[in-house]
């Protein structure tokens, strides 16, 4: 169905291929997932299938690229468009129309099909993809997880042969990244739609995938089932970590493989406990403590009088689904954004009624958006603004950045930046104004394995600084990773608060994988070779 | 919906369901009320209508956000009476003779003669700003009253075929203006993470501006990959020369039609060029215009039909504007009160019956569907905070 014969593309200016000499087929009704660092060319290859590379970014293609035997240079996207139908990874931005059923007959009205087939058609979208509640409802108000799965609808309205999505949960919460990729595997399943995807967090997606495509970086391609490609990758979920710890053969892929594996493991583990160190929450005087805030727009409360006190040396991680009070929190807590009600104190004062320039120097916030805080030309020149900005000496912020992400060009621009350099820079003109208090949003989107390590150990490192940390995220892996008290927020309010393992592995939809197959307070594959050091020999 | 054979029962049974009208028929229908408006000063005929479009529109606009905005149009219409009698204030009405108040008049050179500040203000001049400007006033809450009846972007998808990119584009630009409000927001409040506005204005300025500007061109490159990659545009089969001869008669009839409107505005020009190039130029840029639409394979999802309903709408509204056509023949005093000698204005019959029937609507009309969506304004725009979890740039 899909066939690419020595493909090699070049982006113009530069010197090395992102694709060198790729070769492969994909049949029907596969469900293929392609992996690889930030940069390894997974968006490239996932818009050659469809022609928008090179047709649409430009650049150099060498090769062919043959969907149902037809070639994609020798005509535009366009004409694809009932082949393959492409969802980009911010389903908003691709939003032509705006309600939901507008948006599922777009396509349909650009094929020119029947007004009696588009409405039959879009009545079974929206009942295959569990939207039909939602038929009327403007795009902009949807959650993240309903704009996924109507983007997801969208195209799936014009029959393609293919799906192709480009990191389809990477900005949700793990509910609605399950059912997202619940209604992928029954597409796959029901209707034999091949869907070829893109992803970082591949946690959620290998028990379902047939085939994996994992690209090195180096302009090639490793093909094979998942536990074959996992064997050899460097990166890999907790799962396969787990797998190579323990020497299972082949590789489980789902936790339930795991589970029915580890019965002596776990077995082995009964005898020990996990070494972690004793959390640290009552032992001094709270950095900062909050209490009733209330934040609210209009009639919406997004928080509902919360109370929470952070302590020197602790990382707090606060999950949640999307639109549950986290960054309204966040943005309280650091004085920048509304807060109707509470008080907030650190250092003596409220951050809110110090200048931005004070504030700043108390709590600092990398927000959501973290390319939002960086505007001129240079790294170099964001180095020198933050020193002015918060009056350090000149190379202070220049100094944090090396520590954090040495090697970055000063001369670069900050958007050509990896997704983890530009976090790096960010933090690094924050942490200019060395504030004892640092909170994260959401930093973990869009960063790949061995970024969000980077991340992990950077964060570490602000804790045995003596600072507060706080980081909103998603991503369960993560927080079981660097966290030490975990807070879990709804409707605005924290409804459960204490340390990550007691708070993680009590609930199934934040429990990490190690912990959902060994049980207990196995948070990271980092915790059982810790226990079992003999068992790693 | 029903299948044309079973178009009775539809008429006995589905005329009332509740769906949105064609927004065509409800925009003929407040253009009528508004020129019935424009052709009357008589207060009680103005607060008539007033009373009718409020009615209506109360009973009939659906829980749409643009909906909501008629409040604008209505505060605004009070905002206009408001500056016209004010202006009497100001710049003197001293017209007629019944001298209600004397302000002291400040003098002013030699050169502003004409215009005269404060002094005698007089009833009749108060009188002729407050009917004029609630004519006005009446002439826009009419507008108001369309916008928040018929979805304008449904309009824009009943035009021709041959002008579906215009409407393509008209879309994506309104949709574009909440974006770059929402940006400029967020990041407006990330720099005051960076610790805020120091420096220059010109500098703040750039800083907000640049990062604002990049989202949008992102998002833009976003929209046409998709779009794209979704069959916009997909080639129809049109060959060159067809698509030379549509142009070249669509160019043909609009300079037809401009020529055509000159001339019957300007006596002075030869009549042959005033109807018959009009009508002529007419005929042949709906000619282009067809031709166009044949080219297009497009197909349009659920499109708006002309139904008894908006039959019934659309005709209340030219029947109100009508109305006031009639009585303006037969009894122009009555719908111009005088100015020159006060009395209250009369009213008669006619024309109150006649702007009376443009309330049928309101019971004659099936009522608008229910969004089923019981919080969008508030979660559209009313929180900043959770926009950008979703609006990634």
């Amino acid at each position: 169905m899909i066939e690419l014969a020595d493909v090699t593309f070049w982006y113009h200016g530069q010197p090395e291929p992102v694709l060198a000499d790729v070769t492969l087929a994909i049949g029907e009704g596969e469900l293929v997932l392609v992996t690889g660092r930030t940069g390894a060319g997974k968006s490239t290859l996932l818009g050659t299938l469809n022609g928008l590379v090179p047709h649409f970014t430009g650049g150099h293609l060498d090769g062919t690229v043959a969907i149902a035997g037809t070639a994609t240079s020798s005509r535009p996207p366009r004409e694809f468009a009932h082949l393959v139908g492409m969802v980009g990874q911010d389903p908003l931005a691709g939003f032509v129309t705006d309600t939901v059923e507008e948006e599922l007959a777009y396509g349909m009205e650009q094929l020119g099909l029947a007004p009696p087939v588009m409405r039959r058609r879009v009545e079974e979208t929206l009942d295959l993809l569990g939207i039909a509640d939602l038929r009327r409802r403007a795009l902009r108000t949807l959650s993240g997880g309903q704009q996924q799965r109507v983007a997801i609808g969208s195209v799936l309205t014009m029959h393609p042969w293919v799906l192709v999505l480009d990191e389809p949960t990477s900005a949700l919460d793990p509910t609605a990244a399950e059912d997202v990729l619940a209604t992928l595997a029954r597409l796959v399943q029901d209707l034999s739609t091949t869907v070829v995807l893109a992803e970082h967090r591949m946690e959620r997606v290998i028990p379902f995938a047939d085939r994996m495509l994992y690209l090195p970086g180096d302009g090639g391609v490793v093909d094979g089932t998942p536990p074959d490609v996992l064997k050899d990758m460097p990166i890999g979920p907790p799962i396969v970590a787990l797998g190579r710890l323990a020497e299972w053969e082949p590789l489980p892929m789902s936790v339930r493989d795991a589970r029915r594996r580890a019965e002596s493991f776990r077995a082995a583990l009964r005898t020990t406990t996990v070494n972690r160190a004793p959390a640290p929450a009552a032992r001094a005087e709270p950095l900062l403590t909050g209490s009733g805030i209330v934040v609210r727009y209009g009639a919406t409360v997004a928080v509902r009088g919360v109370d929470l006190d952070l302590h020197a040396g602790t990382v707090l991680a606060l999950m949640g689904r999307n639109g549950s009070g986290k960054s309204s929190l966040l943005w309280a807590l650091q004085g920048s954004g509304p807060r109707q009600g509470g008080s907030v104190r650190a250092a003596e004062t409220d951050p809110a009624r110090l200048p931005a320039a004070g504030a700043r120097k108390v709590v600092g916030l990398v927000p959501q958006n973290a390319g939002d805080l960086l505007y001129l030309e240079h790294v170099a020149d964001e180095c020198a603004a933050a020193d002015r900005e918060s009056a350090a000496e000149p190379g202070a912020c220049r100094a944090l950045l090396d520590r954090l992400a040495p090697g970055i060009d000063p001369r670069a621009h900050p958007r050509d930046l990896s997704e983890g350099q530009r976090l790096a820079l960010v933090l690094a003109v924050q942490l200019t104004a060395s504030p004892r208090i640092v909170l994260l949003d959401e930093p973990t989107r869009g960063l790949d394995y061995d970024a969000k390590a980077e991340l992990a150990r950077t964060i570490a490192a602000l804790a045995a600084e003596h600072r507060a940390v706080v980081v909103a995220t998603h991503d369960v892996e993560f927080v079981a990773a660097v966290a030490d008290r975990v807070a879990i927020m709804a409707e605005g309010e924290i409804i459960s608060d204490g340390p990550a393992a007691e708070v993680l592995s009590g609930s199934p939809a934040f429990a990490p994988q190690v912990s959902k197959i060994l049980g207990g307070d196995w948070l990271t594959v980092a915790d059982v070779r810790a226990a079992l050091p003999e068992a790693v020999g | 919906m029903g299948a044309p054979g079973r178009r009775a029962t539809a008429w006995a049974g589905g005329y009332f369901l509740p769906r949105d009208l064609h927004p065509g028929a409800w925009w003929i229908w407040t253009l009528g009320l508004a020129v019935a408006a424009s052709r009357t000063t008589n207060p009680w005929l103005l607060l008539t209508i007033l009373a009718v479009v409020c009615f209506v529109v109360i009973a009939r606009r659906s829980e749409a956000p643009w909906a909501l905005a008629f409040r604008i149009y209505f505060g605004l219409g009070v905002l206009i009476v408001v500056f016209r009698v004010g202006f009497r204030f100001v710049f003197g009405g001293a017209e007629g003779s019944t001298i209600l108040l004397t302000f002291p008049e400040i003098p002013l050179p030699a050169w502003a003669a004409g215009i005269r500040l404060f002094g005698a203000v007089s009833a009749e001049s108060l009188l002729g700003g407050l009917y004029d400007g609630l004519r006005l006033a009446t002439m826009v809450i009419c507008l108001g009253a369309g916008n928040a009846l018929a979805n304008p972007k449904r309009l824009l998808k009943a035009m021709p075929p041959a002008l579906y990119e215009v409407g393509t584009a008209v879309i994506v630009a309104l949709s574009v203006f909440p974006q770059l409000a929402e940006s400029a927001l967020r990041v407006r409040r990330a720099r005051r993470l960076r610790g805020g506005t120091t420096g220059k204005r010109m500098h703040v300025l750039r800083t907000i501006v640049i990062p604002v500007l990049e989202d949008a061109l992102d998002r833009s490159l976003h929209l046409a990959a998709s779009m794209d990659s979704r069959g916009y545009g997909r080639a129809g089969t049109a060959r060159r020369r067809a698509r030379f001869t549509t142009g070249l008669l669509m160019i043909v009839g609009l300079i037809g039609v401009c020529v055509g409107v000159y001339a019957t505005l300007d006596g002075t020009t030869p009549r042959f060029l005033a109807f018959p190039v009009l009508a002529s130029g007419t005929v042949v840029a709906m000619l282009g215009f067809r031709l166009a639409g044949r080219r297009v394979r497009r197909t349009r999802y659920r499109p708006d039909r002309w139904r008894p309903a908006e039959i019934v709408v659309a005709a209340s509204g030219v029947a109100v504007a009508a109305a006031m056509f009639a009585t303006s023949d037969v009894d122009p005093t009555n719908l111009n009160p005088s100015l020159t000698d006060l009395s209250w204005p009369l009213l008669s019959w006619t024309p109150l019956c006649g702007v009376l029937v443009g309330v049928l609507p309101a019971l004659l009309s099936p009522p608008p569907e229910t969004p089923h969506d019981h919080h969008p304004p508030a979660a559209a725009g009313g929180i900043p905070e959770n926009v950008p979890e979703r609006v990634r740039a």
